[in-house]
């Protein structure tokens, strides 16, 4: 990725960030504090910037501040975090981490149904499971490097998903999946006779929402989406913690060489089996958020699918980056749920103003990329950045806030790095 | 007996005998140079030392210990470092990190878990490094991209990443390989100034007979896999054992 970066004028390859750089707030650097302070903001303002339309109008389908959505962007983003300490920082790329994902799901909805409707323990849970499969499968991937260890990966969580599709259907309720049913009576919560546990932090149910309507506009405060939101900013800040760590450095160095870094007297090994355990740990957060959320779980959770997708995240939003995968994630959501949902119908409306002819002809152009379509608007979204901006949308934005300085300041001081 | 002895040491590669029964004895505190032809074996013998290959059959001990069936991360530790033919780098770090991970594994050993320690509470490394940095002149280059420079900055580094784990025995392939003359003065000077301020053995493979005779205390000579001769550089020079190893390979 660093030789692509050469080629182009503007990314010069640029020296990692000092390792020497004084640290000051919570042990991070200026920049990474000022990114992380940034983060915060967006996410606690969230109900407000994912919601600029006004309800009722034309562009309201294009608000996504709705609890549902935010709380997938935040897991989501959990997830990218997590993959990306492990694909971004040691190169390694795992093809079946949707299987942690799935196991965390799993783990958490068990705590809810025979435990507690409390969801930190089944996210704590979610996390030791998670974490320890990981330990298993990473151990035995990790004996190859480069595509054996993705297809190893690959066949892991294909193999995952086989048998909680039927195997361990007892464990796992098969395809149908686990939900919290009216008999599930959890032995730490004083739930009535007949009622259904609802997952609560707490006391506070998940699915209590504040709303606030201002004008035209309506914005929901959701109580999973912020505590969702305050599990990822943690997560964020502990990975900028690892990739600053000398432990960090290491994982770099195994990128880099794997050969030096042997005959410099250290084990690559357990340095990299640490990284997957620990982004393992990641999608297990990731996947007992999910049924905080959301008090259910299936095998398609662990479906290739759904380990490609974070790939895809991480790549799009650059690889390596600090934020870029959060931003893959939401981006590759929003798509998901608002591309999906436009429709023939809005479209013709959109172009009502056209001529008739014309009209049938910009949307039948258009139709294939909406609705169930939009994989392919996310497929050539994907090659457009891949091909022209490598280093994902991390890279487009430090293009634009280039070009941005370059007007400010006409004479030839290097720019700096931006935040990444 | 030395700090290293290898005895009896073959290494076939198919049908090519790459190292046909290889003794060597490096005493400790010196500088021995092994030169040969090309193709002599001089690189698999180095292999061979620092785990990179496993002989066919021999010993290789190292201060008293075999260093045969340990991982080369293990041979590291024991004391023994190694500079490469093509300079082995992590091009895609800075040069300051590439010296702060020879400290880290010298000070931590193979493994350990720093996740979430800081850099800001690594003094004692950084100073070392960055006195390690400036001993080869490249302090000011310290926080370049490693890939970004010239090929005798790289063969610097390396040496200097070797160097600040300060090893007991210090393997060179080539070290002034694609070096410039100066670099290449520089380099003797920076390995005799290394040698006088340390315990450290050297064993150095050298083409350039300028470093060899400025360099080495005793020589071994290595052709098609054998070792020719041993002796201290002076008897070496008018071998006609050496000029006919040498000659018959130019008149191949
Ligand atoms: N891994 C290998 N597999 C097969 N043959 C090899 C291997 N490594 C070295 N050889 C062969 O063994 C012989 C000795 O190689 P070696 O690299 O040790 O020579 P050298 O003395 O270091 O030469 P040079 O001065 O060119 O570096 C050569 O003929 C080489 O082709
Ligand atoms: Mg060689």
């Amino acid at each position: 990725m660093t030789e692509q970066a050469t080629n182009t004028p503007i990314a010069k390859p640029k020296a990692p960030p000092s390792i020497v750089a004084s640290t000051g707030f919570l042990g991070l650097n200026r920049k990474d504090a000022t990114l992380l302070a940034l983060v915060v903001v967006l996410t606690m303002l969230a109900p407000f910037i994912l919601n600029p339309f006004p309800e009722g109008s034309g562009m309201a389908q294009f608000n996504a501040g709705y609890p549902d959505l935010m709380q997938r962007f935040v897991i989501f983003g959990i997830f990218a975090i997590g993959f990306n300490i492990l694909f971004g920082l040691t190169g390694y790329l795992s093809f079946g981490h949707a299987a942690f994902l799935g196991v965390g799901s799993y783990a958490a909805i068990w705590m809810m149904k025979l435990v507690t409707l409390n969801i930190i323990p089944a996210i704590i849970l979610s996390i030791i499971f998670a974490g320890l499969f990981a330990l298993l499968v990473g151990f035995i991937c990790l004996r190859r490097s480069g595509i054996y260890f993705s297809i190893l990966t690959l066949a892991f969580a294909q193999m995952s998903y086989a048998l909680a599709y039927s195997v361990l259907t007892p464990i796992t309720g098969g395809e149908t999946g686990l939900q919290i049913k009216a008999t599930d009576r959890p032995i730490l919560s004083g739930l009535e006779p007949g009622e259904i546990g609802r997952a609560n932090f707490f006391g506070i149910d998940m699915r209590t929402s504040y709303e606030l309507s201002l004008g035209d506009w309506l914005f929901t405060f959701n109580a999973g989406y912020y505590i969702a939101a305050v599990v990822m900013l943690l997560s964020f800040y502990l990975s900028i913690r690892i990739f600053r760590s000398p432990f960090g450095m290491m994982l770099r160095a195994v990128k880099s060489n794997q050969q030096r870094m042997s005959y410099t007297g250290l084990n690559s090994k357990p340095y990299t089996l640490a990284a997957f355990v620990i982004s393992g740990m990641y999608a297990g957060l990731a996947g007992g958020l999910m049924v905080a959320m959301d008090t259910q779980v299936g095998p398609e959770r662990m479906f290739w699918t759904a380990s490609g997708e974070v790939v895809l995240m991480a790549i799009l939003g650059g690889v390596g980056t600090l934020i870029g995968p959060v931003l893959g994630a939401g981006m590759i959501k929003y798509m998901e749920n608002i591309i999906s949902k436009i429709n023939e119908t809005i479209l013709h409306q959109w172009f009502a103003f056209l001529p008739d002819g014309l009209e049938d002809f910009v949307v039948s152009m258009i139709y294939p990329f909406i609705g169930k379509g939009w994989h392919l608007t996310l497929g050539i979204v994907f090659m457009l950045v891949v091909i022209f901006l490598p280093g994902g949308l991390v890279e487009g934005g430090q293009k634009i806030a280039g070009l941005f300085r370059r007007k400010a300041k006409t004479d030839d001081t290097p720019s700096k790095t931006p935040a990444e | 007996m030395g700090i290293l002895e290898v005895k009896g040491v073959n290494k076939r590669f198919g049908g090519l005998q790459a190292l046909g029964d290889v003794n060597l004895s490096v005493q400790e505190n010196t500088v021995h140079a092994i030169i040969g032809p090309n193709g002599a074996g001089k690189s698999t013998l180095l292999n061979c030392l620092v785990g990179k290959l496993i002989p066919d059959t021999g010993s290789v001990m190292f201060d008293g210990q075999s260093v045969l069936g340990r991982k080369p991360h293990q041979i590291n530790q024991m004391g023994i470092s190694r500079v490469f033919q093509t300079p082995e780098i992590f091009s895609d770090l800075t040069v300051l990190e590439n010296i702060m991970i020879p400290c880290f594994a010298k000070r931590d050993g193979a493994f350990r878990m720093h996740a979430l320690e800081s850099f800001a509470h690594e003094k004692e490394l950084l100073e070392k490094a960055e006195a390690m940095l400036a001993d080869v002149n490249m302090l000011d280059k310290r926080h370049m991209h490693s890939a970004s420079m010239s090929r005798g900055d790289k063969r610097r580094l390396e040496m200097a990443m070797c160097l600040v784990q300060e090893p007991k025995l210090l393997l060179l392939d080539e070290p002034t390989a694609g070096m410039a003359r100066a670099d290449t003065n520089n380099t003797i000077d920076l390995l005799k100034e290394i040698k006088e301020k340390r315990d450290i053995t050297m064993c150095i493979i050298e083409h350039d007979m300028h470093v060899v005779f400025s360099l080495a205390e005793r020589i071994t000579v290595l052709a098609q896999g054998r070792p020719l001769v041993e002796d201290v550089p002076e008897n070496i020079k008018g071998n006609p054992k050496v000029q006919e190893a040498y000659l018959g390979e130019a008149a191949a």
